[in-house]
């Protein structure tokens, strides 16, 4: 059993900054995400497109805004328990929750922040005759690369024409004996660097293409032997040990809907008025995934959410309590790693 | 003042609703059935308008509209569901004076 403070359920930018504010108060997060790495939304789908209403930062690529946001956090330790969805919840009577995530790992914590997004990123699956068989219990077909290591040696091949088909594919193509792209299209669409490392993996026979192709079926008894592949109307046959079908993902509130909490509008509702609790006691929800009067889906408002929501959880865990607002300025940052930031001493000095 | 526009927009009932749209918002059309709840919430524009999602596709039923689908488009819709020869992503299409009279029909979910 996970123990903790806060229990996050989203490692999106809203969810990863709680972590900070949480600590300033002595308050310790554990944060599950559906997706193998942190960042949600932002590492998922859009890594490499800059965002411009960060206060501050004229131009940031999501995917550094995801970085600095886990520098920022680190002397906080955050746990991550990672390619889990949060299943169910129960309350115990001394007002703590225990989530418990589809594969079974158990958190308790004294208050549950969803800072949830969307919804649970699930991929979008090709539909083919008998997938569901080589989904499980490692039979060859993947939808997310969550251990690179696993294709060491072995053949894959990647379907889709995005930047993940195209990064992974790049970042395989290292690993793997043999790594096999294909896509219905001769068009890819990705990132410019990444468009042109795989021209040139093409060429010096490290990738292997197939477009504009479509994978129709498979072979294998006990696990994926082949696949059968269709370009321009021809069939061919590849054998493999892996495919891996990257065509994007969808977003469903999942589970949580089902949490006895009031939804409106695919959103879960909020008190904005004071904590951006939901109408159970101990439960938050920040960020996009909550809704109220006037409600905007923003990064910046995810985090005025998340501090605000901080506060209101100290009070409920340290009730009666003293406590005043600081500045990171003037108390600096104490982590839980024994490191301490702060500003540097002004000097007091004489000048001749 | 710049001109508003008249779009006929059939919702994923088969509901058709006759709507204003301005054309100095820089509004494109998923932001448009957005801004008049044509569609519920979250179902519509999921990935805020990068045609990264096809969320907002439309089938375009008649001939106003003048621009095609651009790049970006094209390799999306190539990979959504439901996809027709008249499918366009809502987020590509902008609103402007020239779509005076344009009628679509939101395609189902993905």
């Amino acid at each position: 059993m996970i123990e903790t403070d806060i229990l996050i359920i989203g490692a999106g930018p809203t969810g990863l900054f709680t972590v900070f504010e949480a600590g300033l108060l002595q308050l310790k997060c554990h944060i599950i995400d559906a997706l193998p790495q942190p960042g949600g939304q932002l590492a998922e789908l859009y890594p490499k497109k800059p965002i411009f209403d960060i206060p501050g930062y004229p131009e940031v690529m999501a995917g550094d805004l995801v970085t600095n946001l886990m520098e920022q956090i680190k002397q906080f330790q955050p746990g991550f328990t990672l390619s889990e969805t949060a299943e169910t919840i129960e309350k115990l009577e001394d007002g703590a929750f225990i989530v418990t995530t589809n594969k079974g790992t158990k958190h308790k914590a004294k208050a549950i922040a969803i800072a949830g997004g969307l919804g649970t990123f699930e991929p979008r699956k090709p539909i083919l005759k008998d997938i569901e068989f080589y989904e499980n219990e490692d039979r060859g077909v993947d939808y997310f690369v969550k251990d690179p290591e696993k294709y060491r040696n072995k053949n894959i091949v990647i379907a889709g024409g995005g930047d993940s088909a195209l990064d992974w594919s790049i970042f395989l193509s290292n690993v793997a004996t043999s790594v096999t792209l294909i896509h219905r299209r001769n068009e890819f669409r990705g990132a410019l660097d990444s468009v042109e490392k795989v021209q040139e993996l093409k060429s010096a026979g490290k990738i292997k293409l197939i477009t504009p192709a479509e994978v129709v079926g498979f072979k294998g008894s006990a696990r994926i032997e082949s696949l059968d592949i269709e370009m321009n109307g021809a069939r061919m046959n590849v054998p493999t040990d892996y495919f891996i079908p990257l065509f994007g993902l969808t977003p469903k509130l999942g589970a949580i809907a089902n949490w006895g909490l009031e939804i409106e509008k695919n959103a879960i509702k909020v008190n904005n008025a004071l904590d951006y609790q939901t109408n159970i006691d101990g439960i938050y929800a920040i960020g996009d995934v909550n809704t109220y009067p006037g409600k905007l889906k923003l990064i910046l408002c995810g985090f005025h959410e998340a501090t605000l929501m901080c506060q209101s959880v100290y009070n409920r865990i340290n009730p009666g309590k003293r406590y005043v607002l600081k500045y990171t300025t003037v108390s600096g940052v104490n982590g839980f790693d024994g490191t301490r930031k702060e500003a540097e001493k002004a000097v007091v000095k004489s000048i001749d | 003042m710049s001109q508003d526009v008249t779009l006929f927009i059939i919702d994923r009932n088969g509901v058709k609703h006759e709507v204003l749209a301005p054309t100095d918002m820089n509004m494109n059309v998923m932001e448009l059935i957005r801004s008049y709840e044509l569609a519920e919430e979250g179902t519509v524009g999921v990935c805020g308008g990068m045609a990264m999602c096809a969320s907002c596709q439309c089938y375009v039923l008649n001939d106003i509209l003048k621009t095609e689908r651009n790049d970006d488009e094209e390799a999306m819709l190539t990979d959504a569901y439901h996809v027709k020869d008249n499918s366009r992503l809502g987020c590509q299409i902008h609103i402007s004076e020239d779509l005076e009279g344009l009628e679509i029909e939101i395609a189902p979910e993905q």
